[in-house]
Order: structure tokens, then C-alpha cells, then sequence
């Protein structure tokens, strides 16, 4: 198959994209990687009226430091990614979870920002950010604004970028020193989705856990943070057995779906081992 | 309709494609490059990579238009003077393929790994081509002729035990990644 025609706009600077969306018409799509846009135009499940290419926006791509945080443009390919120095030293959860993303050639065109954004529930990118305390600054017609991650994943496939809008960067807080990160996924088949991840970031001092943070990718139609989880863990000695009590709540309160892959109860259980075994190697043990 | 300019294994081709038109099929139809195959059309199998600007990607899943100012190769495009690439013949000499299907793609693969990794483990390998997919094989061969290509281009002697290093034309070593 290949997609119904479409209006094509490549832009060179945000706000001439700004604009392309702004003038497009009623239904208006952004190609940033396009490895989630173009299979879904493929199947005609989105066919816009009007597609808005970034590949020539190079203000937003690339990794910088910004005081407390790395700032990556939404344009970033998951490879440059991979490549960053700074992204290894001060936010290597994003690194760990970035490598099980697809396969190598998607990763060379996928983007940091468009998986973001598009917010699939199976998708590893949005737990990191949510476990990271990211914050997403938009573009729009009306200036630009910052949106904390809690606030950012909205619903299925939904975030709180509006239509006319544009996810510029996201600032991930430099979580340095005595923390430790770690990305567990389970799926079946290479290059498949999560069945089930977890995200967890741990601040130990003194063989105790002093802070964690702990994102759940595909245990419902948003990431989560497992809030039950991070409270057990604070200030808990950092040993096995407090580490695998304070993972049995890692389903507390959430609802995954069941499919193909897994059914709920399967998931709820799945989440709790891999909060287990992430909190585990995060926390040096 | 959107003009582009792409050079495609260094020729440059000026055409007008429609916004929709998948490179895959610009490169099939509009410029009979049919050695780069249509295998899922889903994005997963691979078998239609090729490199754009030096990197595998899967040409399904990228758009004409996204090529323009772009360099591209394709499996038609790796040998160079009539001398097989050396993934393409160890894909050969190891028996790195049964129906052939995946095989273009396997290769474009192979190369980009081998240029970012020259000396993987079997792992590597097989983590490396997991954007590929054989319905033939088991990959094991695959696997053995990407080690195999590895070891020649690295000058070094191939050293699986399974078969014997051909003569290897060191001269012809590692000279096509990134370039068209």
C-alpha cells in the first residue's frame, strides 16, 4: 500500500513550520522520523490533508547542556541518541531504553521526539521520561511553553502537544553522583514492542535507597510512575528482599489492556519482576 | 507533484515524484533499481534497506521527497569494477542465504553494522540485523557470513572453523560505507 495524497510542506526553522501547520488545513500531520506516520499513511489509517516534513528544521536536533539538564531537540534521531557523550553520563536510562527501540534502521531514522509525541503506550521513550521527570517545551502560534511529563502523556496515543503545535525539546534533569538507572523490557521477538517495560531510576547512600523512580511502559494507555513502589523504596535498605517487597506493588492501581501478547493479570504480574529486577541493577546489587 | 534531486549508486537523477511516492518504489519503478526488493511492506522485514546519507534505512518507510539532497546506495550500488562487495561475498561463499528474498537487505544491513562494529560478536550480529528477517535460513549461515565479510575487511583471516577463508583481495577491504 502506499498513502493517499497528501499536501507536502518542508520547512526549514520552527516557526515556518509553525506556520505550514497553521495553514494546512483541517487535518495536518508532522513527519519527524516518519517511522510511526508512514506505516500508519501506508495503511490509511491516517491519511492528512497535509503533511509538514521537519527533516530540514536543524534547530531541532542535537543535545546540549543547560545548567541541571540536558536539553535534546525533538529532531534528535534515536542513533544520535545512542552516539551522545552526554547523554551516557548524565541520563544513561535514556541510552539503555533507546538501544532496545526497534531495530538499527529505524533507529537511524526514528526521532526522540516523534516517539514522544506519539505516545504509543508499548513505546519505550515515554516511562524514561516520565521515570526522568522530563519536561516538554511546545511551540505554538501564541509563543512557547514548558509542560511537566506527569501532565505531558494525556491518554492513548495523546499528549498534551495541541493541534497547531510543535514539541521543540525536551529537558531531562542531570541525574548525577550516587544514581544508578536501569531499563528492563520483555518482549518475545526481536524488534518487537514492550510487553511490558520498566524504567527505574535509584539514589543510594549508604546502603540505603535514599530516592527512586520507577516508570511503567504498557501497563495502561499512559506510562505511569509507580508511585507505591517509590514510597516502599524510600529509605528502605537497598537489599534484595526489601527491593523485591517494595516491587510486589508495582501493579498497584493500574490497568493494563489484554491482546495478543498478554493478558492483564500476566502484565501486572510481569511488572512487579521486571520492577524487581530493574530497581535491583539500578540500585548496584 | 515535488522535484527532487537524489544521487542513487553515484549517478544524480533530477525527477518529479508525488509527495505519497515511497522511496522503495521511486527507486524500483522510477529508476529500475529492482535489486532493492518489496518484501513486508510493514516496515519490519527489511529486505527493501538501503543507505540513505551513509545509514541503513528501511526505503518502505521513508519517503521520496524525505531523499532529496540525499546520497543513496543500494545493493546494486556495492561493488565496485565488477568485484563483489566483501558481504556480498561471503553471503555467497558461506551460503548466507537459501530463496534470496531477504538478501539484498540483509547485505545493505550488514555493511552498516560492520562499518559502526568491524569486529562484532555472533550477538552483535544477531542484534545487528534484528531489523532483518529470513524465513529461510535460521540466520545461522547469515550470521556466519557476517563474520566471515567481518574478518576480510578487517584483514585478518576468517576464522569460523566452518569453511575456508577464500583468497581474500585485501585491497578491495573496507571501501563502501558512506560512499556512493
Amino acid at each position: 500500500m502506499i498513502p493517499a495524497p497528501f499536501e507536502y510542506a518542508r520547512p526549514t526553522t520552527v516557526d515556518e513550520a509553525l506556520q505550514a501547520m497553521a495553514a494546512g488545513g483541517e487535518d495536518v500531520k508532522v513527519l519527524a522520523g516518519g517511522q510511526s506516520l508512514i506505516p500508519v499513511m501506508r495503511l490509511r489509517l491516517a491519511a492528512p490533508e497535509t503533511v509538514v516534513d521537519l527533516g530540514r528544521v536543524t534547530e531541532l536536533r542535537g543535545v546540549r547542556e543547560d545548567g541541571d539538564a540536558l536539553v535534546i531537540g525533538a529532531m534528535t534521531t534515536h542513533s544520535d541518541v545512542l552516539a551522545d557523550p552526554l547523554i551516557r553520563q548524565h541520563a544513561p536510562l535514556i541510552a539503555q531504553a533507546t538501544e532496545t527501540v526497534a531495530d538499527r534502521q529505524v533507529r537511524h531514522r526514528g526521532t526522540f521526539g516523534g516517539a514522544l509525541v506519539h505516545a504509543d503506550p508499548a513505546g519505550d521513550l515515554p516511562a524514561v521520561a516520565l521515570a526522568l521527570d522530563a519536561e516538554f517545551v511546545i511551540a505554538g502560534p501564541e509563543g512557547r511553553r514548558t509542560v511537566p511529563a506527569r501532565d505531558f502523556f494525556v491518554d492513548y496515543l495523546t499528549t498534551a502537544v495541541d493541534e497547531g503545535e510543535l514539541l521543540v525539546e525536551v529537558r531531562v534533569p542531570k541525574l548525577d553522583g550516587q544514581w544508578g538507572m536501569r531499563y528492563e523490557k520483555f518482549n518475545r521477538v526481536a524488534q518487537a514492542w514492550s510487553i511490558v517495560a520498566v524504567a527505574a531510576a535509584v539514589r543510594r547512600e549508604n546502603g540505603h535507597i535514599t530516592e527512586a523512580r520507577v516508570g511503567l511502559t504498557n501497563m495502561g494507555p499512559t506510562p505511569l510512575r509507580a508511585g507505591a513502589v517509590e514510597a516502599a523504596l524510600s529509605g528502605a535498605e537497598a537489599t534484595p528482599e526489601a527491593i523485591a517487597a517494595a516491587a510486589a506493588h508495582a501493579a498497584e492501581g493500574t490497568e493494563p489492556s489484554s491482546d495478543l501478547n498478554a493478558q492483564a493479570d500476566y502484565r501486572q504480574h510481569l511488572a512487579t519482576v521486571l520492577t524487581r529486577r530493574a530497581v535491583t541493577a539500578a540500585a548496584g546489587l | 507533484m515535488t522535484r527532487i534531486n537524489v544521487r542513487v549508486d553515484g549517478a544524480s537523477y533530477q525527477d518529479d515524484v508525488e509527495p505519497r511516492t515511497l522511496l522503495v518504489h521511486y527507486l524500483r519503478e522510477q529508476l529500475g533499481k529492482v535489486g532493492t526488493v518489496v518484501g513486508c511492506d510493514t516496515s519490519n522485514c527489511g529486505a527493501c534497506t538501503v543507505h540513505l546519507d551513509g545509514e541503513a534505512v528501511k526505503s518502505c518507510t521513508v519517503l521520496a521527497v524525505q531523499a532529496d539532497g540525499a546520497e543513496v546506495t543500494t545493493i546494486e550500488g556495492v561493488s565496485r569494477g565488477g568485484e563483489l562487495h566483501p558481504v556480498q561475498k561471503a553471503f555467497h561463499e558461506m551460503h548466507g542465504l537459501q530463496c534470496g528474498f531477504c538478501t539484498p537487505g540483509m547485505i545493505m544491513a550488514s555493511i552498516d553494522l560492520l562499518a559502526d562494529n568491524p569486529d562484532p560478536s555472533d550477538d552483535e550480529v544477531r542484534e545487528g540485523i534484528e531489523g532483518n528477517l529470513c524465513r529461510c535460513t535460521g540466520y545461522q549461515n547469515i550470521v556466519r557470513a557476517v563474520q566471515h565479510a567481518a574478518g576480510e575487511m578487517r584483514g585478518a583471516p576468517a576464522g569460523d572453523g566452518h569453511v575456508a577463508p577464500a583468497a581474500v583481495d585485501t585491497a578491495a577491504a573496507p571501501h563502501v560505507v558512506g560512499q556512493a
